[in-house]
């Protein structure tokens, strides 16, 4: 059955809407592929707005994956604002894609990766859009499965009702392998419609699919046990990890926007997984184990990602780009390379040390050199303990000093407030620290002209990590700590000036909190915000946390738990977790004791370079840490 | 301080025609200056850069059709640090461009007429009036054409517009010296439609299709049941007799540089994208 484009119906409505460029396609380097030549059809979707969504990496390398396959096609969505899904309404125009413009309800797979929670209400407008019921129960042979991936897809509970299936890890392998399930499943004819689909996704051990599990819960509120109710699927999910990142080189073609985004970059990942140890750190627990990518691939990834692009600006991503084995030859070979092309190379992500200097200096040569960031997340000695960022306040200072020395002017430093166990004074440590760059800075260089800029993000304890049964740190206090900091920088006659202080409320950090440890109850207030109009929580212009506590107080009615049940609670070793039964390869008992080292301020080495202590991953997932070095070296590249 | 050395010095100028077409009219001035930098990389075109801290591109533009207006005639200028074959940059710089943002024509910055080499603000001095289409879908021909009428017949028609310096009230008849009916054009298409094509002086405040259209609301009632489709088709020196404009690269050409014949067969091309309803009716161009 032919499945005709949207884009005439759609094409007279794009001038009454904000930047209508983001809803036609058309990128260099998207694809197009016959509707009625491919079997299995993909619709993938980043739950935010286009200029975000477009350059994630997850989205555009499982979409050249797939459309390298034959007989596969995928096409991407993403969330509409609001005076889109006004106008859309009105005409009755459902979500589309935006490479074919096709109703995203025709296709088999609507695979949807959130990287974070804040998504979740944009989900259900996309749902409701598309004409795909709410409810996973209400579907019918007529609708795509709703797949969701992606970190936030760890903790799948509190959409549970949403979404058909969940996969955990890296998507490369099990998007292909799920493509083949369903091909099969088509092949035979649809035997057993919807539900034996998802039951043979579900029996092959690599697929979450909520339905097929009961939760039941104590009188208190906590959950009892969840179980599978059906025979043949797995008491436990295991995450999935892609061994060999050289062998799945994407993005080859990278997708290059015609509307502005948020990163305007070629993205290459240098690694995946982070073995560090930081507590709060839920991607360095679920992404183990550090898997490189060598200097031979990355250095032919950019060579083939810029001149696909056009990009000016490469960007080596990863958890911690610095501790990749080779970096400083790839660092120096990419800017032999580059040099005098006008191509600037970044490295988001760095750790503290002096290292990164020279790093920074060999990236940024003949460029500016405008500012550096780090992030000891903790202002105290004590608090960096506990979350296990092993950074003394002296590694910093002296790396600043190289950093001024070296001709940078402006540091930015990244900080938490409401870290397990913390006190006022934890916090007030920040201004103390950022006081001693400021001097340190005028010290190395003679120079009043020193800048410092203090980030500070609320932190949210994540599934999966050792902080998953520690009490979130209300908003008031928060705020009051974060109010404290500030008045202790702005009287500071001799620095005060030099440091720009950044942080937002406490509010949001409960929300996420909420999403993030929730189970299936919180999707009843999900929902009952979304029909209140909630959209873009990720957007502090759409956010209102007036409306999540009174929606969660109708949709907790009669229940024995309410918002700070879910996130200032602290949680017990037995009490089971919603996503208990969800494996990301760690050890449940080495995490709760990982969780009582941060308690004592005990520190954990990086495994990489001190023996290993079993966290788990490795044997239960049959993986190993992949690390270099391979002692290549990159050479110039050959005038074309 | 930047480090390092100089920026390579421009030695060849080249003035760029280029087209925003169907889907792509949706793309801002922003949008496009992303999209053709990148391409110019892609294409391994020998830029030149800006000195500074934040190196750029040299490429300029003259003026550029509103976000959602498609355009046959926009230009812009590219400083190169090494000559090329302008036929190639064409072919290069079109390759390397998402289809619907479209090279028509390459010609060398020529020195002029005169002795004197002409200056990116004089080629935007030859750029003194452009040519519209403006599709009215569902719109009656005698409707349409009682309103050009009455447009025509009125000495002064005053509209208003939020301009960046805020309200302004103006008069949007003067710049007009050409507005008519292209029967053809309209027979040609399948839906019933009006289509206009004017000729509008490029003046200050600038008179833009939906000033005109606010006109023709204000003197005959005329209100288009969906957004009008408004194309560029020409922009360049106005010929005070015959009302028509001419080529704004001609006199880039006259120098005689080899460029000519391939530009002159480039002016004459179209292209328009299959599937796409602004560019199918581009053909009356």
């Amino acid at each position: 059955m032919p499945v005709e484009s949207l884009f005439p119906r759609l094409e007279p409505l794009l001038p009454s809407v904000q930047k209508p460029i983001q809803y036609v396609g058309g990128e260099l380097n998207s694809q197009l592929k016959d509707w009625d030549e491919t079997a299995v059809r993909w619709a993938l979707m980043y739950p935010d707005a286009y200029e975000v969504g477009q350059p994630n990496q997850g989205v555009q390398i499982l979409y050249e994956i797939l459309n390298e396959r034959d007989g596969v096609l995928a096409e991407r969505t993403y969330s509409v604002w609001p005076d889109m899904e006004a106008v859309m309404r009105e005409h009755g125009i459902p979500q589309f894609t935006v490479d074919a413009h096709r109703p995203v309800g025709a296709f088999d797979v609507f695979g949807v990766s959130f990287s974070t929670e804040l998504g979740y209400t944009n989900l259900l407008t996309a749902l409701d859009l598309a004409g795909i019921p709410l409810d996973a129960a209400d579907r019918t042979g007529d609708h795509p499965i709703v797949i969701a991936g992606g970190h936030a897809a760890f903790n799948p509970e509190p959409i549970a009702d949403f979404i058909d299936a969940a996969v955990l890890g890296d998507g490369e392998e099990i998007s292909l392998a799920i493509t083949e399930v369903i091909r099969e499943w088509k092949d035979e004819g649809e035997p057993g419609g919807r539900d034996e689909l998802l039951l043979r996704l579900a029996a092959s051990g690599g697929v979450y699919v909520p339905r097929f599990y009961d939760v039941t819960y104590l009188p208190d509120g906590r959950i009892q046990r969840v179980a599978p109710n059906r025979t043949g699927v797995p008491w436990r999910i295991e995450k999935h990890t892609v061994m060999d990142l050289d062998q799945w080189p994407y993005p080859k073609k990278p997708l290059v926007p015609l509307a502005e985004t948020v990163h305007e970059r070629f993205s290459v990942e240098i690694f995946r997984g982070c073995t560090r140890g930081c507590r709060f750190c839920q991607a360095g627990m679920i992404t183990r184990p550090v898997r490189e990518r060598s200097i031979t691939t990355i250095g032919n990834m950019v060579e083939q990602g810029l001149a696909e692009s056009g990009f000016q600006e490469v960007g080596l991503l990863s958890l911690s780009s610095a501790d990749h084995s080779e970096i400083g030859d790839v660092a120096k070979g990419l800017a032999d390379r580059y040099e005098g092309t006008n191509t600037s190379l970044s490295l988001p992500s760095t750790r503290v040390d002096a290292f990164n200097i020279t790093l920074a200096n060999e990236f940024s040569r003949g460029g500016r050199r405008s500012g550096l960031t780090f992030a000891p997340e903790g202002g105290s000695e004590r608090m960096r303990k506990v979350i296990n960022k092993m950074v003394s306040e002296d590694d910093l200072i002296r790396t600043v000093s190289t950093a001024y020395e070296n001709g940078w002017r402006q540091v930015k430093l990244y900080f938490m407030c409401g870290l397990p166990t913390e006190e006022d004074e934890d916090v007030l440590a920040i201004a103390g620290m950022a006081k001693r760059v400021i001097q340190a800075g005028r010290e190395a260089t003679g120079r009043r002209d020193i800048r410092c800029t203090v980030s500070i993000g609320g932190f949210v304890p994540k599934a999966h990590t050792p902080f998953q049964w520690a009490a979130q740190c209300d908003h008031e206090t928060v705020d009051r700590r974060l109010h404290a900091l500030k008045d202790a920088l702005r009287g500071d006659k001799e620095y005060g000036r030099a440091i720009g202080l950044r942080y937002h409320d406490g509010q949001p950090s409960i929300i996420e909190g909420l999403l993030s440890r929730g189970d299936r109850r919180v999707g009843k207030v999900i929902r009952a915000v979304w029909e209140d109009g909630g959209r873009f929580d990720g957007w502090s212009e759409h956010f209102s946390y007036e409306r999540w506590t009174s929606c969660a107080g109708k949709a907790f009615a009669g229940e024995p738990v309410d918002v700070a049940w879910y996130t200032v609670r602290e949680r017990d070793e037995v009490e089971v977790l919603p996503w208990d039964h969800l494996d990301a390869g760690l050890d449940r008992e080495w995490l709760w004791q990982d969780w009582q080292d941060a308690v004592d301020e005990t520190e954990v080495e990086d495994c990489r370079w001190t023996p290993c202590y079993d966290c788990g991953v490795c044997p239960t997932m049959g993986t190993e840490i992949q690390i270099g070095p391979t002692g290549k070296k990159l050479l110039p590249l050959s005038v074309v | 301080m930047p480090e390092g050395p100089a920026p390579a010095p421009v030695t060849q100028r080249l003035r760029v025609r280029y087209a925003k077409r169907g889907r792509l009219r949706f793309t801002s001035h922003r949008d496009i200056s992303r999209a053709v930098e990148r391409a110019v990389r892609r294409a391994g075109i020998p830029v030149a850069y800006s000195a500074g801290f934040t190196p750029h591109p040299k490429i300029s533009y003259a003026g550029a059709a509103a976000t959602g207006v498609a355009s046959e005639a926009e230009y812009l200028e590219i400083g190169l640090t090494e000559t090329r074959d302008p036929a190639r940059v064409r072919a290069d710089l079109d390759a390397a461009l998402p289809p619907g943002l479209d090279i028509v024509d390459v010609v060398p910055a020529g020195a002029g007429r005169g002795d004197a080499p002409v200056k990116p603000a004089a080629f935007a001095d030859r750029l003194q009036a452009s040519e519209w289409r403006i599709r009215l879908d569902g719109v009656a021909e005698r409707d349409a054409a009682a309103a050009v009428a009455a447009f025509m017949a009125a000495p002064e028609i005053e509209v208003e517009r939020l301009t960046k310096k805020g309200r302004r009230r103006f008069d949007v008849r003067a710049a007009v010296s050409v507005c008519e009916l292209d029967r053809r054009a309209a027979e040609a298409v399948d839906a019933p439609c009006a289509i206009l094509r004017m000729v509008v002086r490029h003046s200050t405040p600038a008179v833009r299709p939906d000033d005109i259209l606010t006109g023709l609301r204000q003197v005959a009632d005329l209100a288009p049941p969906s957004p009008p489709l408004v194309t560029r088709l020409a922009q360049g020196p106005l010929d005070a007799d015959t009302g028509g404009l001419a080529d704004p690269l001609d006199p880039d050409r006259e120098i005689g540089l080899p460029s000519g014949d391939d530009a002159a067969t480039a002016r004459g091309q179209e292209r328009p994208q299959p599937g796409d309803a602004a560019s199918a009716d581009a053909v009356s161009a």
